[in-house]
Parts: structure tokens; C-alpha cells; sequence
């Protein structure tokens, strides 16, 4: 035990001499909750839109206005060739072109029936769902007003519909942000934890250190413990420090018990520091490290929702996440801080986690030879 | 009375796939001698010491160290050895007195003892005002001092040196001697690789590995009567060359 102690001290002792720790664990926390929460939305707000109006009427300008005034759309440019529109999409300077033929207003007042057509750019296929979407949206309610105003008169008959009535759970004001801070969140202390771990025992073996090491009577367990401990520490206080930042600049909602969210998280860190120390037993050098890491952090963040649903996913991607640590924390942090669930709720990740963590601590603690 | 052998070696192979590093050693190194492992490069003295040492296992043959196993029983070794390679292994970016005191720590030593014998041996190389200065900042010649010091800190019974004076000039050299000296005269068996025929004379008894065999072990004197030759570099290159034709 004491010499555990001894492995705790002289790494603590390493880790603030160090010049470039201090801002690992303060400032790029801060930088990247700030930045990243901001710039990975997927919210979408003043999407250009070209306008070619070949109707000029009432009717067609009170379309174009309708759009106008929704904060979706911005409308940048109205034209009368639907040439010139398409020239704008191909620029990159419109989203959306929205045509309105000639005769418009003309075929809705005689026919009762009209059409306008959409083109929009679908390069990225999430946004353009969105586009038409929130297109929709707009011409819908502008639909609704032309029937309302003209039922009267037109047809004596009741329009008969089914309103819905809606109501958005946990996140009444559908803000993005307290939906990416604990993604965020989850990464930044997955980093600080299972990176720098794995660097701090790969420098021991670039040093030559770790073999004056090996020839101490020290236990793999002991030496083990000792490495890793400081980084758990460091990763829990990034945790709350991040939660501090969160409640400060997002205001995200801590619906749920906190001491659940740590006890969580310490579990989850057990298994991100197994899987550091797993590594560091394959690489020899910083720069296999770092490569095998960008590796997995790529695919795993990618697979485990923060972006996207993971439900939406494909089948094989499902299997996947059953080893991806990171799927487990993203759901579960939301759970917590958003939904405030309890133990029980979130018992199926916390124990799962539990298991993952004591095999991926022995596997690691298995490969890492005390010999050569 | 024969002095006691701490070192048993009998008939030691080591292969790494095809190639025999250590091609069936036997040799025993007595207690409180100073005992020279020569060799040229590749000639499997550092795969040999790393047996010794307990980081690695021999491929067959029987090997004791202080009265216990290398197969078996490589933590009770380590606790009684102690151990500086060619590669400088203080942390750079800790103190003389934070390196000592980790080491001190992790061989299992209290912090009374630590205490004292960390003054003893400031006080011993002169620096107690080099206490707080970082590894990094100390010339080279200290840094082994130091390292040599560290090795031997938890009073082992015997010490493997590693080239430990690769690089450093003949005064430094001379006084690293002048501390293995001490070290034996304390009682601590000293095991020395090196490949400066110089320090060879110092050794009370001398091996010459070639190849991954010991071509010859007894004392300097003897080995220089016995190949004819004026110092142990005569020694050596008749050695050598007896190997190459």
C-alpha cells in the first residue's frame, strides 16, 4: 500500500511540473465547451433561399413574405430566371430555390389547386431534410390562412381536422446546447482520462524509466494503481469542473442526483483508464499511442449518439456499441442530467459498464509484462 | 574458507527464435567480489544480465541469484538486487531528493529510513545543495553517481551495472570505481558489464563472452599470463581474433 502511495506522489509531482498539464486540464475544457457546443448544432437558422417569382401576384408576394419572416429563411435573392437560381446554388450562395410558376395565384383561385416547386441543395442529406421540412412548415400555415379566408365564401362545408396537440418532453425550449454539453462533456473527460494515462506509461518506456521499474520488487497491481489513480482524479475533477462551466455559461438543467452522475462516472473511468493502459501495452512509442487513439475515439464518438440518434443507426452498429464506452456514458448523462432518472434506470449501463471495466482492467493488467 | 557463490549459472541458453543470444553459460560469482562481464557488442552480455536481473527468462538451464529461482521466484530477487543500465533511468523533471525518495518508496523502505539514509548519502557524494535541483539540470558524471547510489540505496546484495560509465570522462570514471569500490567493501556483490579493458583490471574476476559463450573467466592477472599479454585489451583482442579466424 505504501508503495502505491510512493507511484501516486511522484506522479502527481510530474503531472503539474509538467508545463503544458495545467492548460490540458483547465483551458481545454473550457475552450472546447464553448466551441464545440456552439458549432456542433444541428439546429438551422437563416438558410438562403433563392426566390424566382414568375407569377408576380398577390398571392405570390404574400408567400415570399411568408418566408421572409420566418427565422428559418433568408431570403438573399428573388430572380426571374431559373437559370440564374440554379447558378447561385452551384456558387454555394443559396440552399434553396423557391419557384413560383406563372399563374400561380390564377390556377388556386379557379382550381383551387396550385403548385410550387422546391429545389434544394442535398449534399447534406440531414439539412436538406431540414430545409423542406421547415419549408413545409412555412407553406402549410400559408396554406391554412388561404383556406381560412376563403372557406366562407368558396364552400359552405366545415373543414374537418385533426389538430395536434404537442408538448416537447425534458427539453421543453428544444435547445441544442444542454443536448451537446454532456456529449461534449463525456469526450473531454474520456480524453483527460484514457489519453493521458496511456502517454503518461508509453513516456516511461521512451525514458527507459519503466525498466529500472521492472527490476523493483513493485507488483504489476501496485505500479498499476498508482499510474492510473492521479488520472481518475483528474478526470473526476474535469467532470465537475465541466458541469461548473455547463451551469454558467449553458445553464443546462441537473435534473438528477449528481452523486449518481459521479458514481457513474467513476465506474465509466475505470474503463477508460483500462482501455489506456490496454494501449499503452500495445505501443511503444507517444505516436502509436496518439494513432490508435484518434482511431477509436473517431469511430467510437461518431457510433455513440452524440450526434445522432443512436436508434437510427443500423443493426451491426448496435453490436458495435456494446463495446463502445462512450455509448454508455452519452445515454446515460443525458438520462441524468436531462431526464433525472434514478439508479434503476440507468442500472443496465452502470452494471454493464462494471463488467466491461474489470475485463478490460484484466486484459490490460495481463498484457503489461514486467519483463522484456 | 571459499567464499559463498550468490550467483549460480549453469548451463544457461537463452534463443530468441533461431538465434542463441546465450549459448550455455556456467559461471558463479562469489559474494562481496567484483565480478567483470565483458564482452563486445551482441556478444549477449545484456541478455544475460536481464536473466540475472529477473526481466527476462532463460530458454533452459538453472539459474540462482541471492539463493533464489529466476523462474520462480523473480520478486524475492528483485528485492535483493539492485540495478543501473547503460540507458540513464532518473526521472529527469524530479528533484535528487524526489528520485531518491520514489525509489526508496517502491523498494518498500519507511520514510525514517529514508530520511537517514538520504542524508547519509548527500552527504556522502557532497551535494546536500543539489537536493532541490532537478535530475535534468546535473552533468552527466553526477547523474550516474547519483544513479549508482539510488541502485544501492535499499542495501541490496548485489548490484548489476549495466556499461554504467558510457560516455563520461576518465576522472568521473576513476571516482565511479572509487563508489563500487566502497559498495564492495560494504559487503554488496558487484556485477559489471563494460567494454573499457581499463575498468577490466579493477574487477577481482573477469569473463569474456564471445558470441554468446564465455571463452575465459579467472582473475586479470591470470588471464594475462595465460593468453600472453601486457593488459586486458591484449586479452581481449586475442580473444577476439582466436573467434574470427
Amino acid at each position: 500500500m505504501r508503495r502505491i502511495l510512493y507511484i501516486i506522489q511522484k506522479e502527481f509531482i510530474q503531472i503539474f511540473r509538467d508545463r503544458t498539464m495545467l492548460p490540458v486540464i483547465f483551458i481545454i475544457p473550457v475552450v472546447q465547451l464553448v466551441v464545440l457546443v456552439y458549432a456542433a448544432t444541428l439546429e438551422m437558422k437563416h438558410i438562403n433561399m433563392v426566390v424566382v417569382d414568375q407569377d408576380i401576384s398577390m398571392t405570390s408576394r404574400r408567400l415570399v413574405s411568408k418566408f421572409e419572416g420566418s427565422p428559418f429563411f433568408f431570403v438573399n435573392q428573388s430572380t426571374f430566371s431559373l437559370k440564374e437560381a440554379e447558378d447561385l446554388i452551384t456558387l454555394d450562395k443559396a440552399h434553396v430555390i423557391l419557384n413560383i410558376p406563372s399563374g400561380f395565384e390564377k390556377n388556386l383561385l379557379r382550381e383551387n389547386h396550385s403548385k410550387v416547386q422546391l429545389q434544394i441543395n442535398a449534399i447534406n442529406a440531414t439539412s436538406a431534410g431540414l430545409t423542406n421540412a421547415y419549408a413545409n412548415y412555412v407553406i402549410t400555415d400559408f396554406n391554412r390562412r388561404i383556406i381560412a379566408e376563403n372557406v366562407n365564401y368558396i364552400s359552405p362545408v366545415i373543414l374537418k381536422t385533426i389538430d395536434v396537440n404537442y408538448s416537447y418532453w425534458y427539453n421543453p425550449e428544444l435547445n441544442y446546447k444542454i443536448y451537446m454539453l454532456p456529449g461534449i462533456l463525456v469526450i473531454l473527460v474520456t480524453i483527460i482520462g484514457m489519453f493521458l494515462a496511456a502517454l503518461n506509461i508509453v513516456r516511461e518506456k521512451e525514458m527507459g524509466t519503466i525498466e529500472q521499474i521492472n527490476v523493483t520488487p513493485i507488483v504489476k497491481y501496485q505500479f498499476i494503481i498508482g499510474k492510473l489513480f492521479p488520472f481518475w482524479v483528474i478526470a473526476m475533477f474535469e467532470m465537475a469542473f465541466g458541469l461548473t462551466i455547463g451551469k454558467i455559461l449553458f445553464n443546462i438543467p441537473m435534473v438528477g442526483n449528481l452523486f449518481l452522475l459521479f458514481g457513474f462516472t467513476s465506474v465509466y473511468l475505470i474503463v477508460a483508464l483500462g482501455l489506456g493502459l490496454f494501449v499503452s501495452t500495445l505501443s511503444n512509442t507517444q505516436q502509436q499511442v496518439m494513432f490508435i487513439m484518434f482511431f477509436f475515439m473517431l469511430t467510437f464518438v461518431l457510433l455513440s449518439g452524440i450526434f445522432t440518434p443512436v436508434e437510427s443507426m443500423p443493426k451491426w452498429a448496435h453490436y458495435l456499441n456494446f463495446i463502445n464506452p462512450y455509448a454508455y456514458f452519452m445515454r446515460v448523462i443525458r438520462m441524468i442530467l436531462l431526464k433525472g432518472s434514478g439508479f434503476w434506470d440507468i442500472s443496465k449501463e452502470f452494471f454493464s459498464l462494471l463488467i466491461y471495466g474489470a475485463i478490460i482492467l484484466s486484459l490490460a493488467v495481463w498484457r503489461y509484462r514486467k519483463t522484456v | 574458507m571459499e567464499k559463498q557463490p550468490i550467483i549460480v549459472v549453469e548451463n544457461l541458453v537463452k534463443k530468441f527464435g533461431n538465434f542463441v543470444a546465450n549459448d550455455n553459460l556456467t559461471f558463479r560469482v562469489k559474494k562481496g567480489e567484483i565480478f567483470g562481464f565483458l564482452g563486445a557488442n551482441g556478444a549477449g552480455k545484456t541478455t544475460a544480465i536481464k536473466i540475472l536481473c529477473g526481466l527476462s527468462s532463460p530458454t533452459s538451464g538453472k539459474v540462482t541469484v541471492a539463493g533464489f529461482d529466476v523462474y520462480r521466484e523473480t520478486n524475492k530477487i528483485k528485492q535483493n538486487i539492485g540495478y543501473m543500465s547503460q540507458k540513464f533511468s532518473l526521472y529527469e523533471n524530479l528533484t535528487v531528493k524526489e528520485n531518491i525518495r520514489f525509489y526508496a518508496g517502491i523498494y518498500g523502505l519507511n520514510k525514517k529510513v529514508i530520511d537517514e539514509r538520504m542524508e547519509e548519502l548527500l552527504s556522502g557524494l557532497n551535494i546536500q545543495e543539489l537536493k532541490n535541483t532537478l535530475i535534468a539540470s546535473l552533468p552527466l558524471g553526477w547523474k550516474q553517481k547519483l544513479a549508482f547510489s539510488i541502485a544501492i540505496f535499499h542495501k541490496p546484495k548485489i548490484v548489476f551495472l549495466d556499461e554504467p560509465t558510457g560516455g563520461v570522462d576518465p576522472i568521473a570514471r576513476r571516482q565511479f570505481w572509487d563508489m563500487i569500490y566502497d559498495a564492495a567493501r560494504n559487503g554488496i556483490t558487484v556485477f559489471v558489464t563494460t567494454h573499457y579493458m581499463d575498468e577490466a583490471e579493477y574487477c577481482d574476476r573477469v569473463s569474456i563472452m564471445v558470441d554468446g559463450r564465455i571463452e575465459a573467466l579467472d582473475t586479470p592477472a591470470a588471464l594475462k599470463k595465460a593468453f600472453a599479454a601486457e593488459n586486458m585489451d591484449g586479452v581481449f583482442l586475442k580473444l577476439a581474433r582466436k573467434k574470427s579466424n
